[in-house]
């Protein structure tokens, strides 16, 4: 597969160019002991979710087992292996929000998006996810989407909310 | 010459209720009335009460705006600044009467507390290392460097500070064992991964007063002989590894950080590591893994990360909150920080009020402060009339504190007396509305998501819990659950490695002993007390209410509603899927939830 | 960043950035700022107020302001409540006046008899 990536970055300019983003940030960051979370959430911002080509390439790169790196990026609920949608719908449901009714909230979504969370919609637009407390807790319950957090979200607010997003 | 400061509250909460657009709004109206140079607007970390949000504070009156939007935000421009009058319609009024607030002093949520760790929160701009200072920052450090190293470790056992991140450990023997150790090079981590859902002082204070901890881990470094530290911060809080991240560039460029600090021959530096979304690594041993870019799986203690922590070296690890307390000590003493709180739990906790309660947010009050203080006289007690239930603590390695224990002063002894912990101060408020079976079921749902994997009875154990909670829930539950149900959470205890699966089962065994028969009446009788669990529920249609409009059939998914118009409805239980929609369709309260 | 003397430098200097945001007990000016007072220039003599205060390094005296005080043709109006003693409010407060006002009653503790308009009774 390694092979496969370094043809590939010959035809591929774009993604020469991620690949290129990535040296610069292994070439300053990645001799340092234990850098290799670091790396992957750069990674991961870089490509939008780490392909497995990339993660050979980043094991490589440190000098670390593939096994440790595939261990890593399976330990941490913030990595993804799967490519996300362009928006990224994060329900939290932390305690203040479970109480009051976050999950309600996210049984909204999940009907009108018809996706559960991990999972992406069909047209690529909207990933869904829960995640336990982003520390909005006196707006409860909350909704982030993409860098933006809705407090005091409802299941019908979050219907109009969603429109926003293309 | 600036006459008036205008602190606008860039907390989470604040920003996610319109504080940028706010804050254009108030700089684009300034210019507007070419008081640009004589008004100065700052931009602070979270004043705490954050369900009051966007707050600005006008300075030097301290009028204290709340619920400011952009609509009404240019009246404090047009009003206050330029006319000298205060708009009453953005004070803060008592949910009961007309008396209106000026100043944050005169509202009961901040006039109770004790500002210690939270000092600086809300006052100073965060990104500022001269108001910091201004504030007696980076002073402790000074004169930290001309102590010694067992004289400040001294301090801090006198002061008899505990670790703020839930077990309360003594901080100042925690620092001994790290001092003691042999072995180098040492390392000093302050744990920002602030996993209790629920709980956000350390974002608040990461966020809100960084330098407070960038001073403090120093000084730890100092007096253990180490000279490197690592931030470790959840990558939940962007905002907060921003500004940590700009604060340390700050410091080190004053020379707060580095190579001889303060011409002292003491060299340190701070690195931010980044978590990745596990609430193990919150648990310290788990925690050293993660900084070493491994799996956060915990690791047997002892050894002690003081004796053997990150890659096998001495290592002192404390929470936020607790670096929080460390500077005002070296430069206040231990007898000031016992000046408040209880005699074996001294000094301030901050709680993260949450949940069914009227005035959410932070607040910093004296160890030793009753429940009833903080539920109703701080935050404002149950909306809606309802009436309070309990109040979980210590998120998924807590339990909940009843009513009958509203007037116990709570500290690290007095809640583990009762089957919960203080944690890292999450106090989420449940009433009459919250089914406790279901509470139990939400944080197992938690750990079984969390739970590592290492141990069995964590990784297995959790789970057959969860699943027997799940059909407690579902109106399957038998005979000899709730034994059951303890026995396994006594193995779970008694056989997990690290403190997430032994305080796993926590949440169960508390609701179990307090609300036993709220699980009978799930098992037994196959009905939800608070009306929560949604297949033990009924609907049913009164009669004399219906008036026939057709909306509730209209409205069911499952065809389960029967009726002619403006004839009475009825509900086929036997096709009702429980989803509640009709109950909520219905504008003439005729459909009943039992 | 090498001394103590240093980090002191910094603290006094931003201290004075930030003393809006202090308490101050001693006492505090109030301009009146309704629509007259301005007219008549009550934004200057809040600045100058402000001004020679802290030309004065007096810091425990507030500044703030008001809506109209009632006393249109003696604006700007500028009201002077110093803790334990009487209030007192001062007409025709241009910027030479509002300068005597700060010398005369703040620092040197004696009313400006022939500005007072209003004096409490105790």
């Amino acid at each position: 597969m390694s092979m496969n990536l370094e043809e590939r970055l010959k035809e591929n300019p774009e993604l020469k160019k991620q690949v290129d983003e990535l040296n610069v940030f292994i070439d300053e960051h990645g001799t340092r002991e234990g850098s290799l979370i670091n790396v992957l959430h750069r990674a991961q911002e870089i490509f939008g979710y780490l392909p497995d080509e990339i993660l050979e390439y980043v094991a490589k790169k440190l000098n670390v087992p593939r096994s440790s790196v595939y261990g890593v990026v399976t330990f941490y609920h913030f990595f993804s292996r799967v490519p996300k949608g362009r928006h990224t719908i994060s329900v939290c449901l932390g305690t203040a929000c479970y109480v009051r009714g976050g999950n309600n909230v996210y049984d909204k979504i999940v009907k009108t998006l018809g996706i559960k969370a991990g999972e992406t919609t069909q047209d690529g637009r909207f990933s869904l996810d829960l995640v336990r407390c982003v520390g909005a807790c006196g707006l409860a319950p909350v909704v982030v989407i993409d860098k933006d957090t809705y407090g005091r979200s409802t299941p019908d607010k979050v219907v109009t909310l969603l429109n926003k997003y293309a | 010459m600036i006459r008036n400061q205008l602190l606008v509250c860039a907390g989470g909460a604040c920003i996610t209720s319109g504080e940028k657009s706010v804050k254009d709004v108030l700089v684009e109206e300034l210019k507007k009335n070419n008081i640009e140079d004589e008004v100065q607007l700052i931009e602070t970390g979270c004043m705490g009460a954050c369900d009051l949000g966007p707050i600005v504070v006008v300075y030097p009156e301290g009028t204290f705006y709340q619920k400011v939007n952009v609509k009404n935000a240019p009246l404090i421009v047009t009003e206050h600044l330029v006319k000298g009058r205060t708009v009453p319609d953005l004070l803060y009024s008592e949910p009961v009467g007309e008396k209106k607030a000026h100043t944050s002093a005169e509202i009961p949520f901040y006039a109770r507390q004790v500002k210690r760790v939270l000092r600086n929160c809300g006052a100073i701009d965060p990104l500022s290392i001269d108001e910091y200072i201004a504030r007696d920052g980076y002073f402790a450090l000074a004169k930290a460097l001309e102590m010694t190293q067992e004289e400040i470790i001294k301090l801090l056992i006198d002061s008899g500070l505990r670790g703020r991140g839930g077990a309360g450990f003594p901080t100042g023997l925690k620092w001994k064992a790290a001092r003691e150790a042999v072995g180098s090079p040492k390392y000093v981590v302050c744990n920002g991964d602030e996993g209790d859902p629920g709980a956000f002082m350390d974002r608040s204070v990461l966020e809100g007063d960084p330098h407070s901890i960038i001073e403090a881990m120093t000084i730890a470094g100092y007096a253990i002989g180490a000279q490197k530290g690592y931030m470790y911060v959840r990558a939940e809080y962007p905002l907060a590894i921003e500004r940590f991240d700009y604060a340390l560039s700050k410091a080190r460029e004053m020379g707060f950080l580095g190579d001889n600090i303060l011409n002292s021959g003491f060299d340190f530096d701070i690195e931010i590591r980044i978590g990745a979304g596990a609430f193990v690594c919150g648990e310290e041993t788990a925690l050293l893994r993660s900084i070493e870019g491994k799996r956060g799986t915990p690791t047997v203690k002892p050894p002690f990360p003081a004796q053997s922590g990150l890659w096998g070296q001495p290592t002192l690890i404390n929470n936020v909150e607790t670096y929080a307390n460390i500077s005002q000590i070296i430069i206040k003493g231990a007898e000031w920080f016992r000046s408040v709180g209880s005699l074996k739990s001294p000094g301030t906790k901050v709680f993260a009020l949450a949940g069914n309660v009227q005035n959410t947010g932070l607040v910093e009050v004296p160890m030793g402060t009753t429940l009833r203080e903080l539920v109703f006289e701080i935050g404002g007690g149950i909306p809606g009339g309802k009436k309070f239930k309990a109040a979980q603590t210590g998120g998924p390695s807590g339990g909940v504190i009843t009513a009958d224990y509203l007037d116990m002063p709570i500290d690290f002894d007095t809640v583990k007396e009762i089957g919960t912990i203080m944690g890292s101060g999450g106090l989420i408020v449940l009433d009459e509305t919250s089914c406790m079976v279901d509470v139990a079921k939400f944080y197992l749902g938690f750990t079984v998501d969390e739970s590592c994997g290492k141990c069995t009875p964590c990784r297995e154990g959790t789970r057959q819990m969860y699943q027997m909670l799940e059909r407690i829930c579902d109106g399957k539950g038998k005979d000899g659950d709730i034994q059951k149900l303890n026995r396994l959470a006594e193995t779970i205890k008694d056989t997990s490695l690290c403190g997430l699966g032994q305080s796993a089962p926590n949440p169960v065994l508390s609701t179990i002993r307090f609300y036993k028969d709220e699980y009978e009446a799930h098992i037994g009788e196959k009905r939800c007390p608070a009306h929560v669990c949604k297949h033990l529920l009924v609907y049913s249609i009164n009669a004399e209410k219906c008036v026939g409009c057709t909306a509730c059939a209209r409205q069911c998914p499952a065809q389960a509603i029967a009726g002619e118009v403006r004839k009475a409805h009825v509900i086929d239980q036997s096709k009702c899927i429980k989803c509640g929609s009709c109950y909520e369709t219905c504008r003439f309260g005729a459909i009943s939830k039992e | 960043m090498k001394s103590l003397d240093e980090l002191k430098r910094i603290k006094d200097q931003t201290l004075k950035e930030m003393d809006l945001r202090q308490a101050k007990e001693r006492g505090k000016i109030v301009v009146a700022m309704g629509t007259c007072g301005i007219a008549a220039g009550a934004k200057d003599t809040l600045m100058v107020i402000i001004d020679e205060l802290s030309k004065a390094d007096v810091h425990d005296v507030k500044v703030v302001q008001s809506g109209c005080m009632g006393l249109c043709d003696r604006e700007p109006t500028v009201e002077v409540s110093m803790k334990n003693q009487p209030v007192v409010v001062y007409g025709d407060v241009d910027e030479a006046n509002a300068r005597r006002i700060v010398r005369e009653h703040i620092q040197g503790g004696k009313v400006v008899t022939d500005l007072v308009i209003k004096r409490e009774n105790i």
